[in-house]
């Protein structure tokens, strides 16, 4: 056990813990609770979403007590709470519960628990095994927050995995269209990410002689069975997949066009991120030496990911799966920022995460309550919509522009630092990538034109703006981070600096040509006012 | 001499027990009281393992090597004993369908059972073959016992096939003896070690007999044909019973055999090559066959076959030096984990059958919302199958895989992982059909979900099992670890 009260357990556990009380909530098949309850108001749904949202929010309120305490200037895992979980030194692997948050993962700790509370708020209105619904969001939130705070290799992949139950059923009851397809898609794209992962892991395990991510050196790997290079491409196969980076990303338009609103933006939002997370908490960190002979491929691909991913998005026609593809563009940036090797890139790629899970976490959201309301994703068909409602027709401008990288939007921070990273290592592709931003500006405009704008309709005249307070909470919340990031970014970016300096210092004392080429270490404090 | 049958109480105990039953038969018709004795013959006969152990009595040898009463054995004897009783407590509802042949069911379920111990606990060719028979016969006439077309098709199948694997191995046998002279494992080893290359292709013919013969009760590809059929017509807990019992019994005794007799180092570099390709081949297979399937028991018969494939990779990884006893401890470790997981799944499609009268997958539609305890517990075996962390199956798989790594055998291991890929897809088809699908008919589901008291009480502790193993393996690798290095002396 690490010293002093284990919060970090709590955080991750709290979520899991509302899970099983909402399931235990009485209800059609659980009755014997019922005695429990006869004092709470409401039916089971309203129960369920209540026990949801309190949950959620205590969770997102203990991740930003902690993100306030996080010393700023201690580079290393704080908050730890680690015991031996299983102890086989005969057979020779010992795996430890071990949790730990850094200046990289706070951030993302903070993001999944907001962008959980927003999801169970635009859920609010779920009535399809509301019970299950809302446990089933929680149990995900468990997961994810233990990928971004395990700091022993099986027990990251422990949550890793466990992250696919619910999402499985999460898009497969409450999705639509064909849901149990791209749920299954999604899995098994994933599964087979992971099953890769497990091994190049093992493999490390047994080489380094310990699972604990902070004491596997690239040295010791030198004698693992398999090359280094080897052991990099499989686990990065699995953030590959999570990022995801074309060709493997042809899961997630399907995954998110069938998922329910709230599992898109907490898919989009956070599930992404942990392909990002991976590649600088593992790959970079674990083994610079290939990272950086790798940098020049991995620009490529990102650069790849970010243009094809852009053109891609034009030719939709659903504002969802828009939405979706464009993801496929933004995490190329992420791609793109960790190839410069440097803490500018690195930086700009870890505040990438953070920015566009809650651009693109309100972006599903807006359109989300599009569908609610008109019952249509076809972009061509909802021409007008902006004269009936403002409200949500501005809170979509807004998210496409924050899309786009408008400067004084958390989008524009994170991609000019990527840019300013990148450029120096790898010009003519971070020159090749502006052109994703230029298409960005092109669909997002495009796509807002031709379905929010355009001569009133009075098919819409019935519908009602943005008018419920969770509605109102979702939309703003994100709508003030947004504008927050952009004008005083470094609020964050210190932060996430924090944690990729040791990162981008490991890369340096192996690759002596990274310092020079990427610039030393950008006073990014100056990106605010 | 009283002293070495003392040895052998274990399985004296089933078999006087079984013949008991064979004739009480005729007098008893009673359900309750047929199987009751039954399952206090099997917690007898544990018991009396346990009073062995705790009597300082492991590592002792009877009958001059043909019984031996290793830590390794009595394993198998806790892990064995473990699951003919589970087999007893999912037989409930299922004997009732046959009432003229309970007692007879019983007894030969105890006989195989006993069968099976010794079969664990032997280091003499002639008891290998004398247990493997007495188990089978056994087994022959437990797959049939339903007497009807597909049921004795089944029996039938098995007894042929059976009957060639056993002259298979037979075959084996006679080479081994004709060469060494003696019947016994250890001085088997002896002359192996002191063999001139004269005779290596004549030994390596000995192994791949082995390999036949043992590789048929193991479930292995290629020697899996009678899987499908023989689950499919045979009552519901026998085929759950030849999937964990008969497959921990043809592991241990592969074990015994390869490590005590064939452990030679030029002579285990070469079976380990051919376990290796027939763990990939297995795996392979049983998999993509398995995707086929819309009856749940045919799909868990070649979901068998992948994981005897699976299992294989410990054999593959033995010859690794210095760590050599890590692919046999994860086989044991393996065995235990995928007994409860395949237990538990097999409890609930018997608690199904017993409701709905069917196997097919696509019947299981909107079950989840009826039965959500049950159904949750089937999802939860089926995870555990699949290997997701939290249950028996991902710690199995995690030690396999990382014993054929330390061999050199990361090949072997992402053939492994690329299985559980292929795996989830089918797994996760009944998962789907009862928590996603909506019942086609509604009306049709009945009522009462609630499985029996024999059943229900062993679902309970076979899902513990899954949990316990899942979440805290330490202890069960201890063991595992302990029992192996029984047999590497």
């Amino acid at each position: 056990m690490g010293d002093g009260f284990p919060i970090l357990s709590v955080l991750v556990f709290l979520p899991l813990a509302g899970a099983v009380l909402i399931a235990l909530l009485p209800g059609e098949r659980v009755s014997w609770t019922a005695p429990l309850f006869r004092r709470v108001p409401g039916d089971a749904q309203t129960r369920a979403k209540w026990a949801a949202l309190a949950v959620a929010v205590t969770t997102f309120v203990i991740a930003l007590v902690l993100f306030v305490l996080l010393d700023r200037n201690d580079s290393g895992f704080q908050f730890t709470d680690e015991f031996l979980w299983v102890k086989a030194e005969d057979v020779g692997f010992d795996i430890s519960y071990a949790l730990g948050v850094d200046g990289l993962s706070m951030p993302l700790v903070l993001l999944t628990g907001l962008l959980t509370a927003v999801a169970v708020l635009v859920s609010w209105r779920v009535d399809l095994r509301p019970k299950e619904y809302f446990a089933w969001l929680l149990v995900l939130e468990s997961a994810v927050l233990g990928v971004f705070m395990a700091t022993d290799l099986i027990f990251f992949f422990l949550f890793w995995e466990l992250e696919l139950v619910p999402m499985f059923f999460l898009i497969s009851v409450w999705g639509s269209g064909r849901a149990s397809y791209s749920a299954l898609k999604f899995v098994l794209f994933t599964f087979t990410g992971s099953a890769f992962m497990i091994v190049g892991f093992l493999v490390m395990g047994v080489a380094a002689g310990t699972f604990d991510m902070r004491l596997i050196q690239e040295s010791a790997l030198t004698a693992a069975v398999l090359p280094v290079p080897v052991i990099f491409a499989f686990v990065f196969l699995a953030f590959a997949v999570k990022l995801p980076v074309v060709p493997l990303h042809t899961w997630l338009p399907d995954a998110h066009t069938d998922a329910p609103t709230a599992v898109s933006v907490l898919l989009a939002g956070v599930l992404l991120k942990m392909g990002g997370y991976g590649i600088l908490r593992l790959l970079f960190t674990l083994m610079p030496d290939t990272a950086g002979d790798a940098d020049v491929a991995l620009a490529i691909v990102g650069t790849v990911s970010i243009v094809y991913g852009a053109i891609i998005t034009m030719r939709q026609t659903d504002l969802k799966r828009l939405v979706a593809y464009s993801s496929v563009s933004h995490m190329g940036f992420v791609l793109l920022g960790v190839s410069a090797l440097g803490v500018v890139g690195m930086t700009g790629a870890a505040m990438q995460l953070v920015t566009h899970g809650l651009i693109t976490g309100l972006l599903f959201v807006v359109v989300g309550m599009v569908y609610d309301r008109t019952h249509t994703r076809e972009i061509g068909a909802m021409r007008g919509l902006m004269h009936h409602l403002p409200l949500l027709g501005a809170a979509m401008v807004f998210a496409g522009l924050a899309g786009m990288g408008l400067p004084a939007l958390a989008g524009f921070v994170a991609e000019i630092t990527v840019f300013l990273g990148a450029f120096g290592r790898h010009e003519p592709q971070t020159l090749v990538a502006l052109v994703g931003v230029l298409l960005a500006a092109g669909y997002l405009l495009w796509a807002l034109q031709r379905s929010f704008f355009g001569p009133r309709d009075d098919r819409w005249a019935h519908l009602e703006d943005i008018r419920y307070w969770w509605e109102v909470t979702a939309v703003g919340s994100l709508v003030a981070l947004i504008v927050l990031l952009g004008v005083y970014p470094s609020v964050v970016m210190d932060v996430l600096e924090m944690g990729v300096e040791p990162i981008a210092e490991g890369i340096a004392a192996v690759h002596p040509d990274v310092r020079d080429s990427a610039g030393i270490s950008l006073a990014l404090g100056g990106g605010g006012p | 001499m009283l002293g070495d049958v003392n040895l052998l109480g274990p399985e004296l105990v089933l078999m006087v027990v079984g013949g008991f039953l064979l004739v009480a038969e005729v007098f008893v018709h009673d359900r309750r009281v047929l199987v009751a004795t039954a399952a206090a013959a099997v917690l007898g006969a544990i018991a009396y393992s346990a009073v062995l152990l705790v009597d300082g009595k492991a590592g002792r040898d009877a009958f001059d090597g043909v019984l031996v009463l290793d830590r390794f054995a009595l394993f198998f004897q806790f892990l064995l004993g473990g699951i003919a009783l589970a087999v007893i407590g999912a037989s409930w509802e299922t004997l009732a369908r046959f009432p003229s042949r309970q007692g007879e069911y019983l007894a030969l379920l105890l006989l195989s059972t006993a069968g099976l111990m010794l079969l664990a606990g032997t280091r003499d060719l002639i008891g290998i073959f004398v247990a493997l028979e007495l188990t089978a016969l056994s087994q022959y006439v437990l797959v049939g016992l339903h007497k009807d077309r597909l049921s004795s098709e089944a029996g039938l199948k098995y007894l042929l096939l059976g009957a060639i694997a056993s002259a298979v191995l037979l075959y084996g046998m006679a080479i081994l003896l004709g060469l060494s002279g003696s019947t016994n494992l250890n001085a088997i080893a002896a002359y192996v070690a002191g063999s001139d290359s004269g005779v290596f292709e004549a030994l390596v013919l000995s192994v791949v007999f082995f390999v036949v013969g043992f590789g048929f009760k193991a479930a292995v590809t290629p020697f899996q044909m009678w899987v499908p059929d023989v689950y499919q017509g045979g009552p519901t807990p026998i085929a759950a019973y030849l999937s964990v019992g008969s497959k921990a019994a043809a592991f241990a005794i592969l074990i015994r055999v390869f490590v005590e007799a064939f452990g030679d180092d030029i002579l285990s570099s070469h079976w380990s090559t051919i376990f290796a390709v027939l763990a990939a081949l297995s795996m392979f297979l049983g998999n993509v066959l398995a995707l086929r399937q819309s009856d749940i028991k045919r799909m868990l018969a070649y979901s068998s076959i992948a994981h005897a494939g699976t299992i294989l990779i410990g054999l593959a990884a033995v010859t690794a030096d210095g760590s050599a006893s890590l692919g046999p401890g994860g086989i044991l470790f393996y065995l235990a984990g995928y007994s409860v997981t395949n237990l538990t799944a097999f409890l609930v499609v018997i608690a199904f059958y017993n409701r709905i009268g069917s196997y097919q997958i696509d019947d299981y539609r909107g079950i989840g919302r009826r039965a959500p305890l049950l159904g949750a517990l089937l999802a939860f075996s089926l995870l555990s199958l699949i290997g997701l962390p939290l249950t028996a199956g991902f710690f199995g798989k995690l030690y396999l895989f990382d014993a054929a790594i330390k061999s050199d055998l990361a090949w072997l291991a992402v053939v492994g992982v690329v299985n559980s890929v292929i795996s989830a897809a089918y797994y996760l088809r009944p998962i789907k059909a009862m928590f996603v699908d909506e019942s086609p008919d509604p009306g049709a589901l009945p009522d009462r979900w609630a499985p029996d008291l024999p059943l229900g009480l062993t679902l309970a502790a076979t899902t513990a099992g899954i949990l316990v193993i899942g979440v805290s393996p330490s202890l069960l690798i201890d063991v595992a670890d302990e029992a192996v290095s029984a047999i590497f002396v």
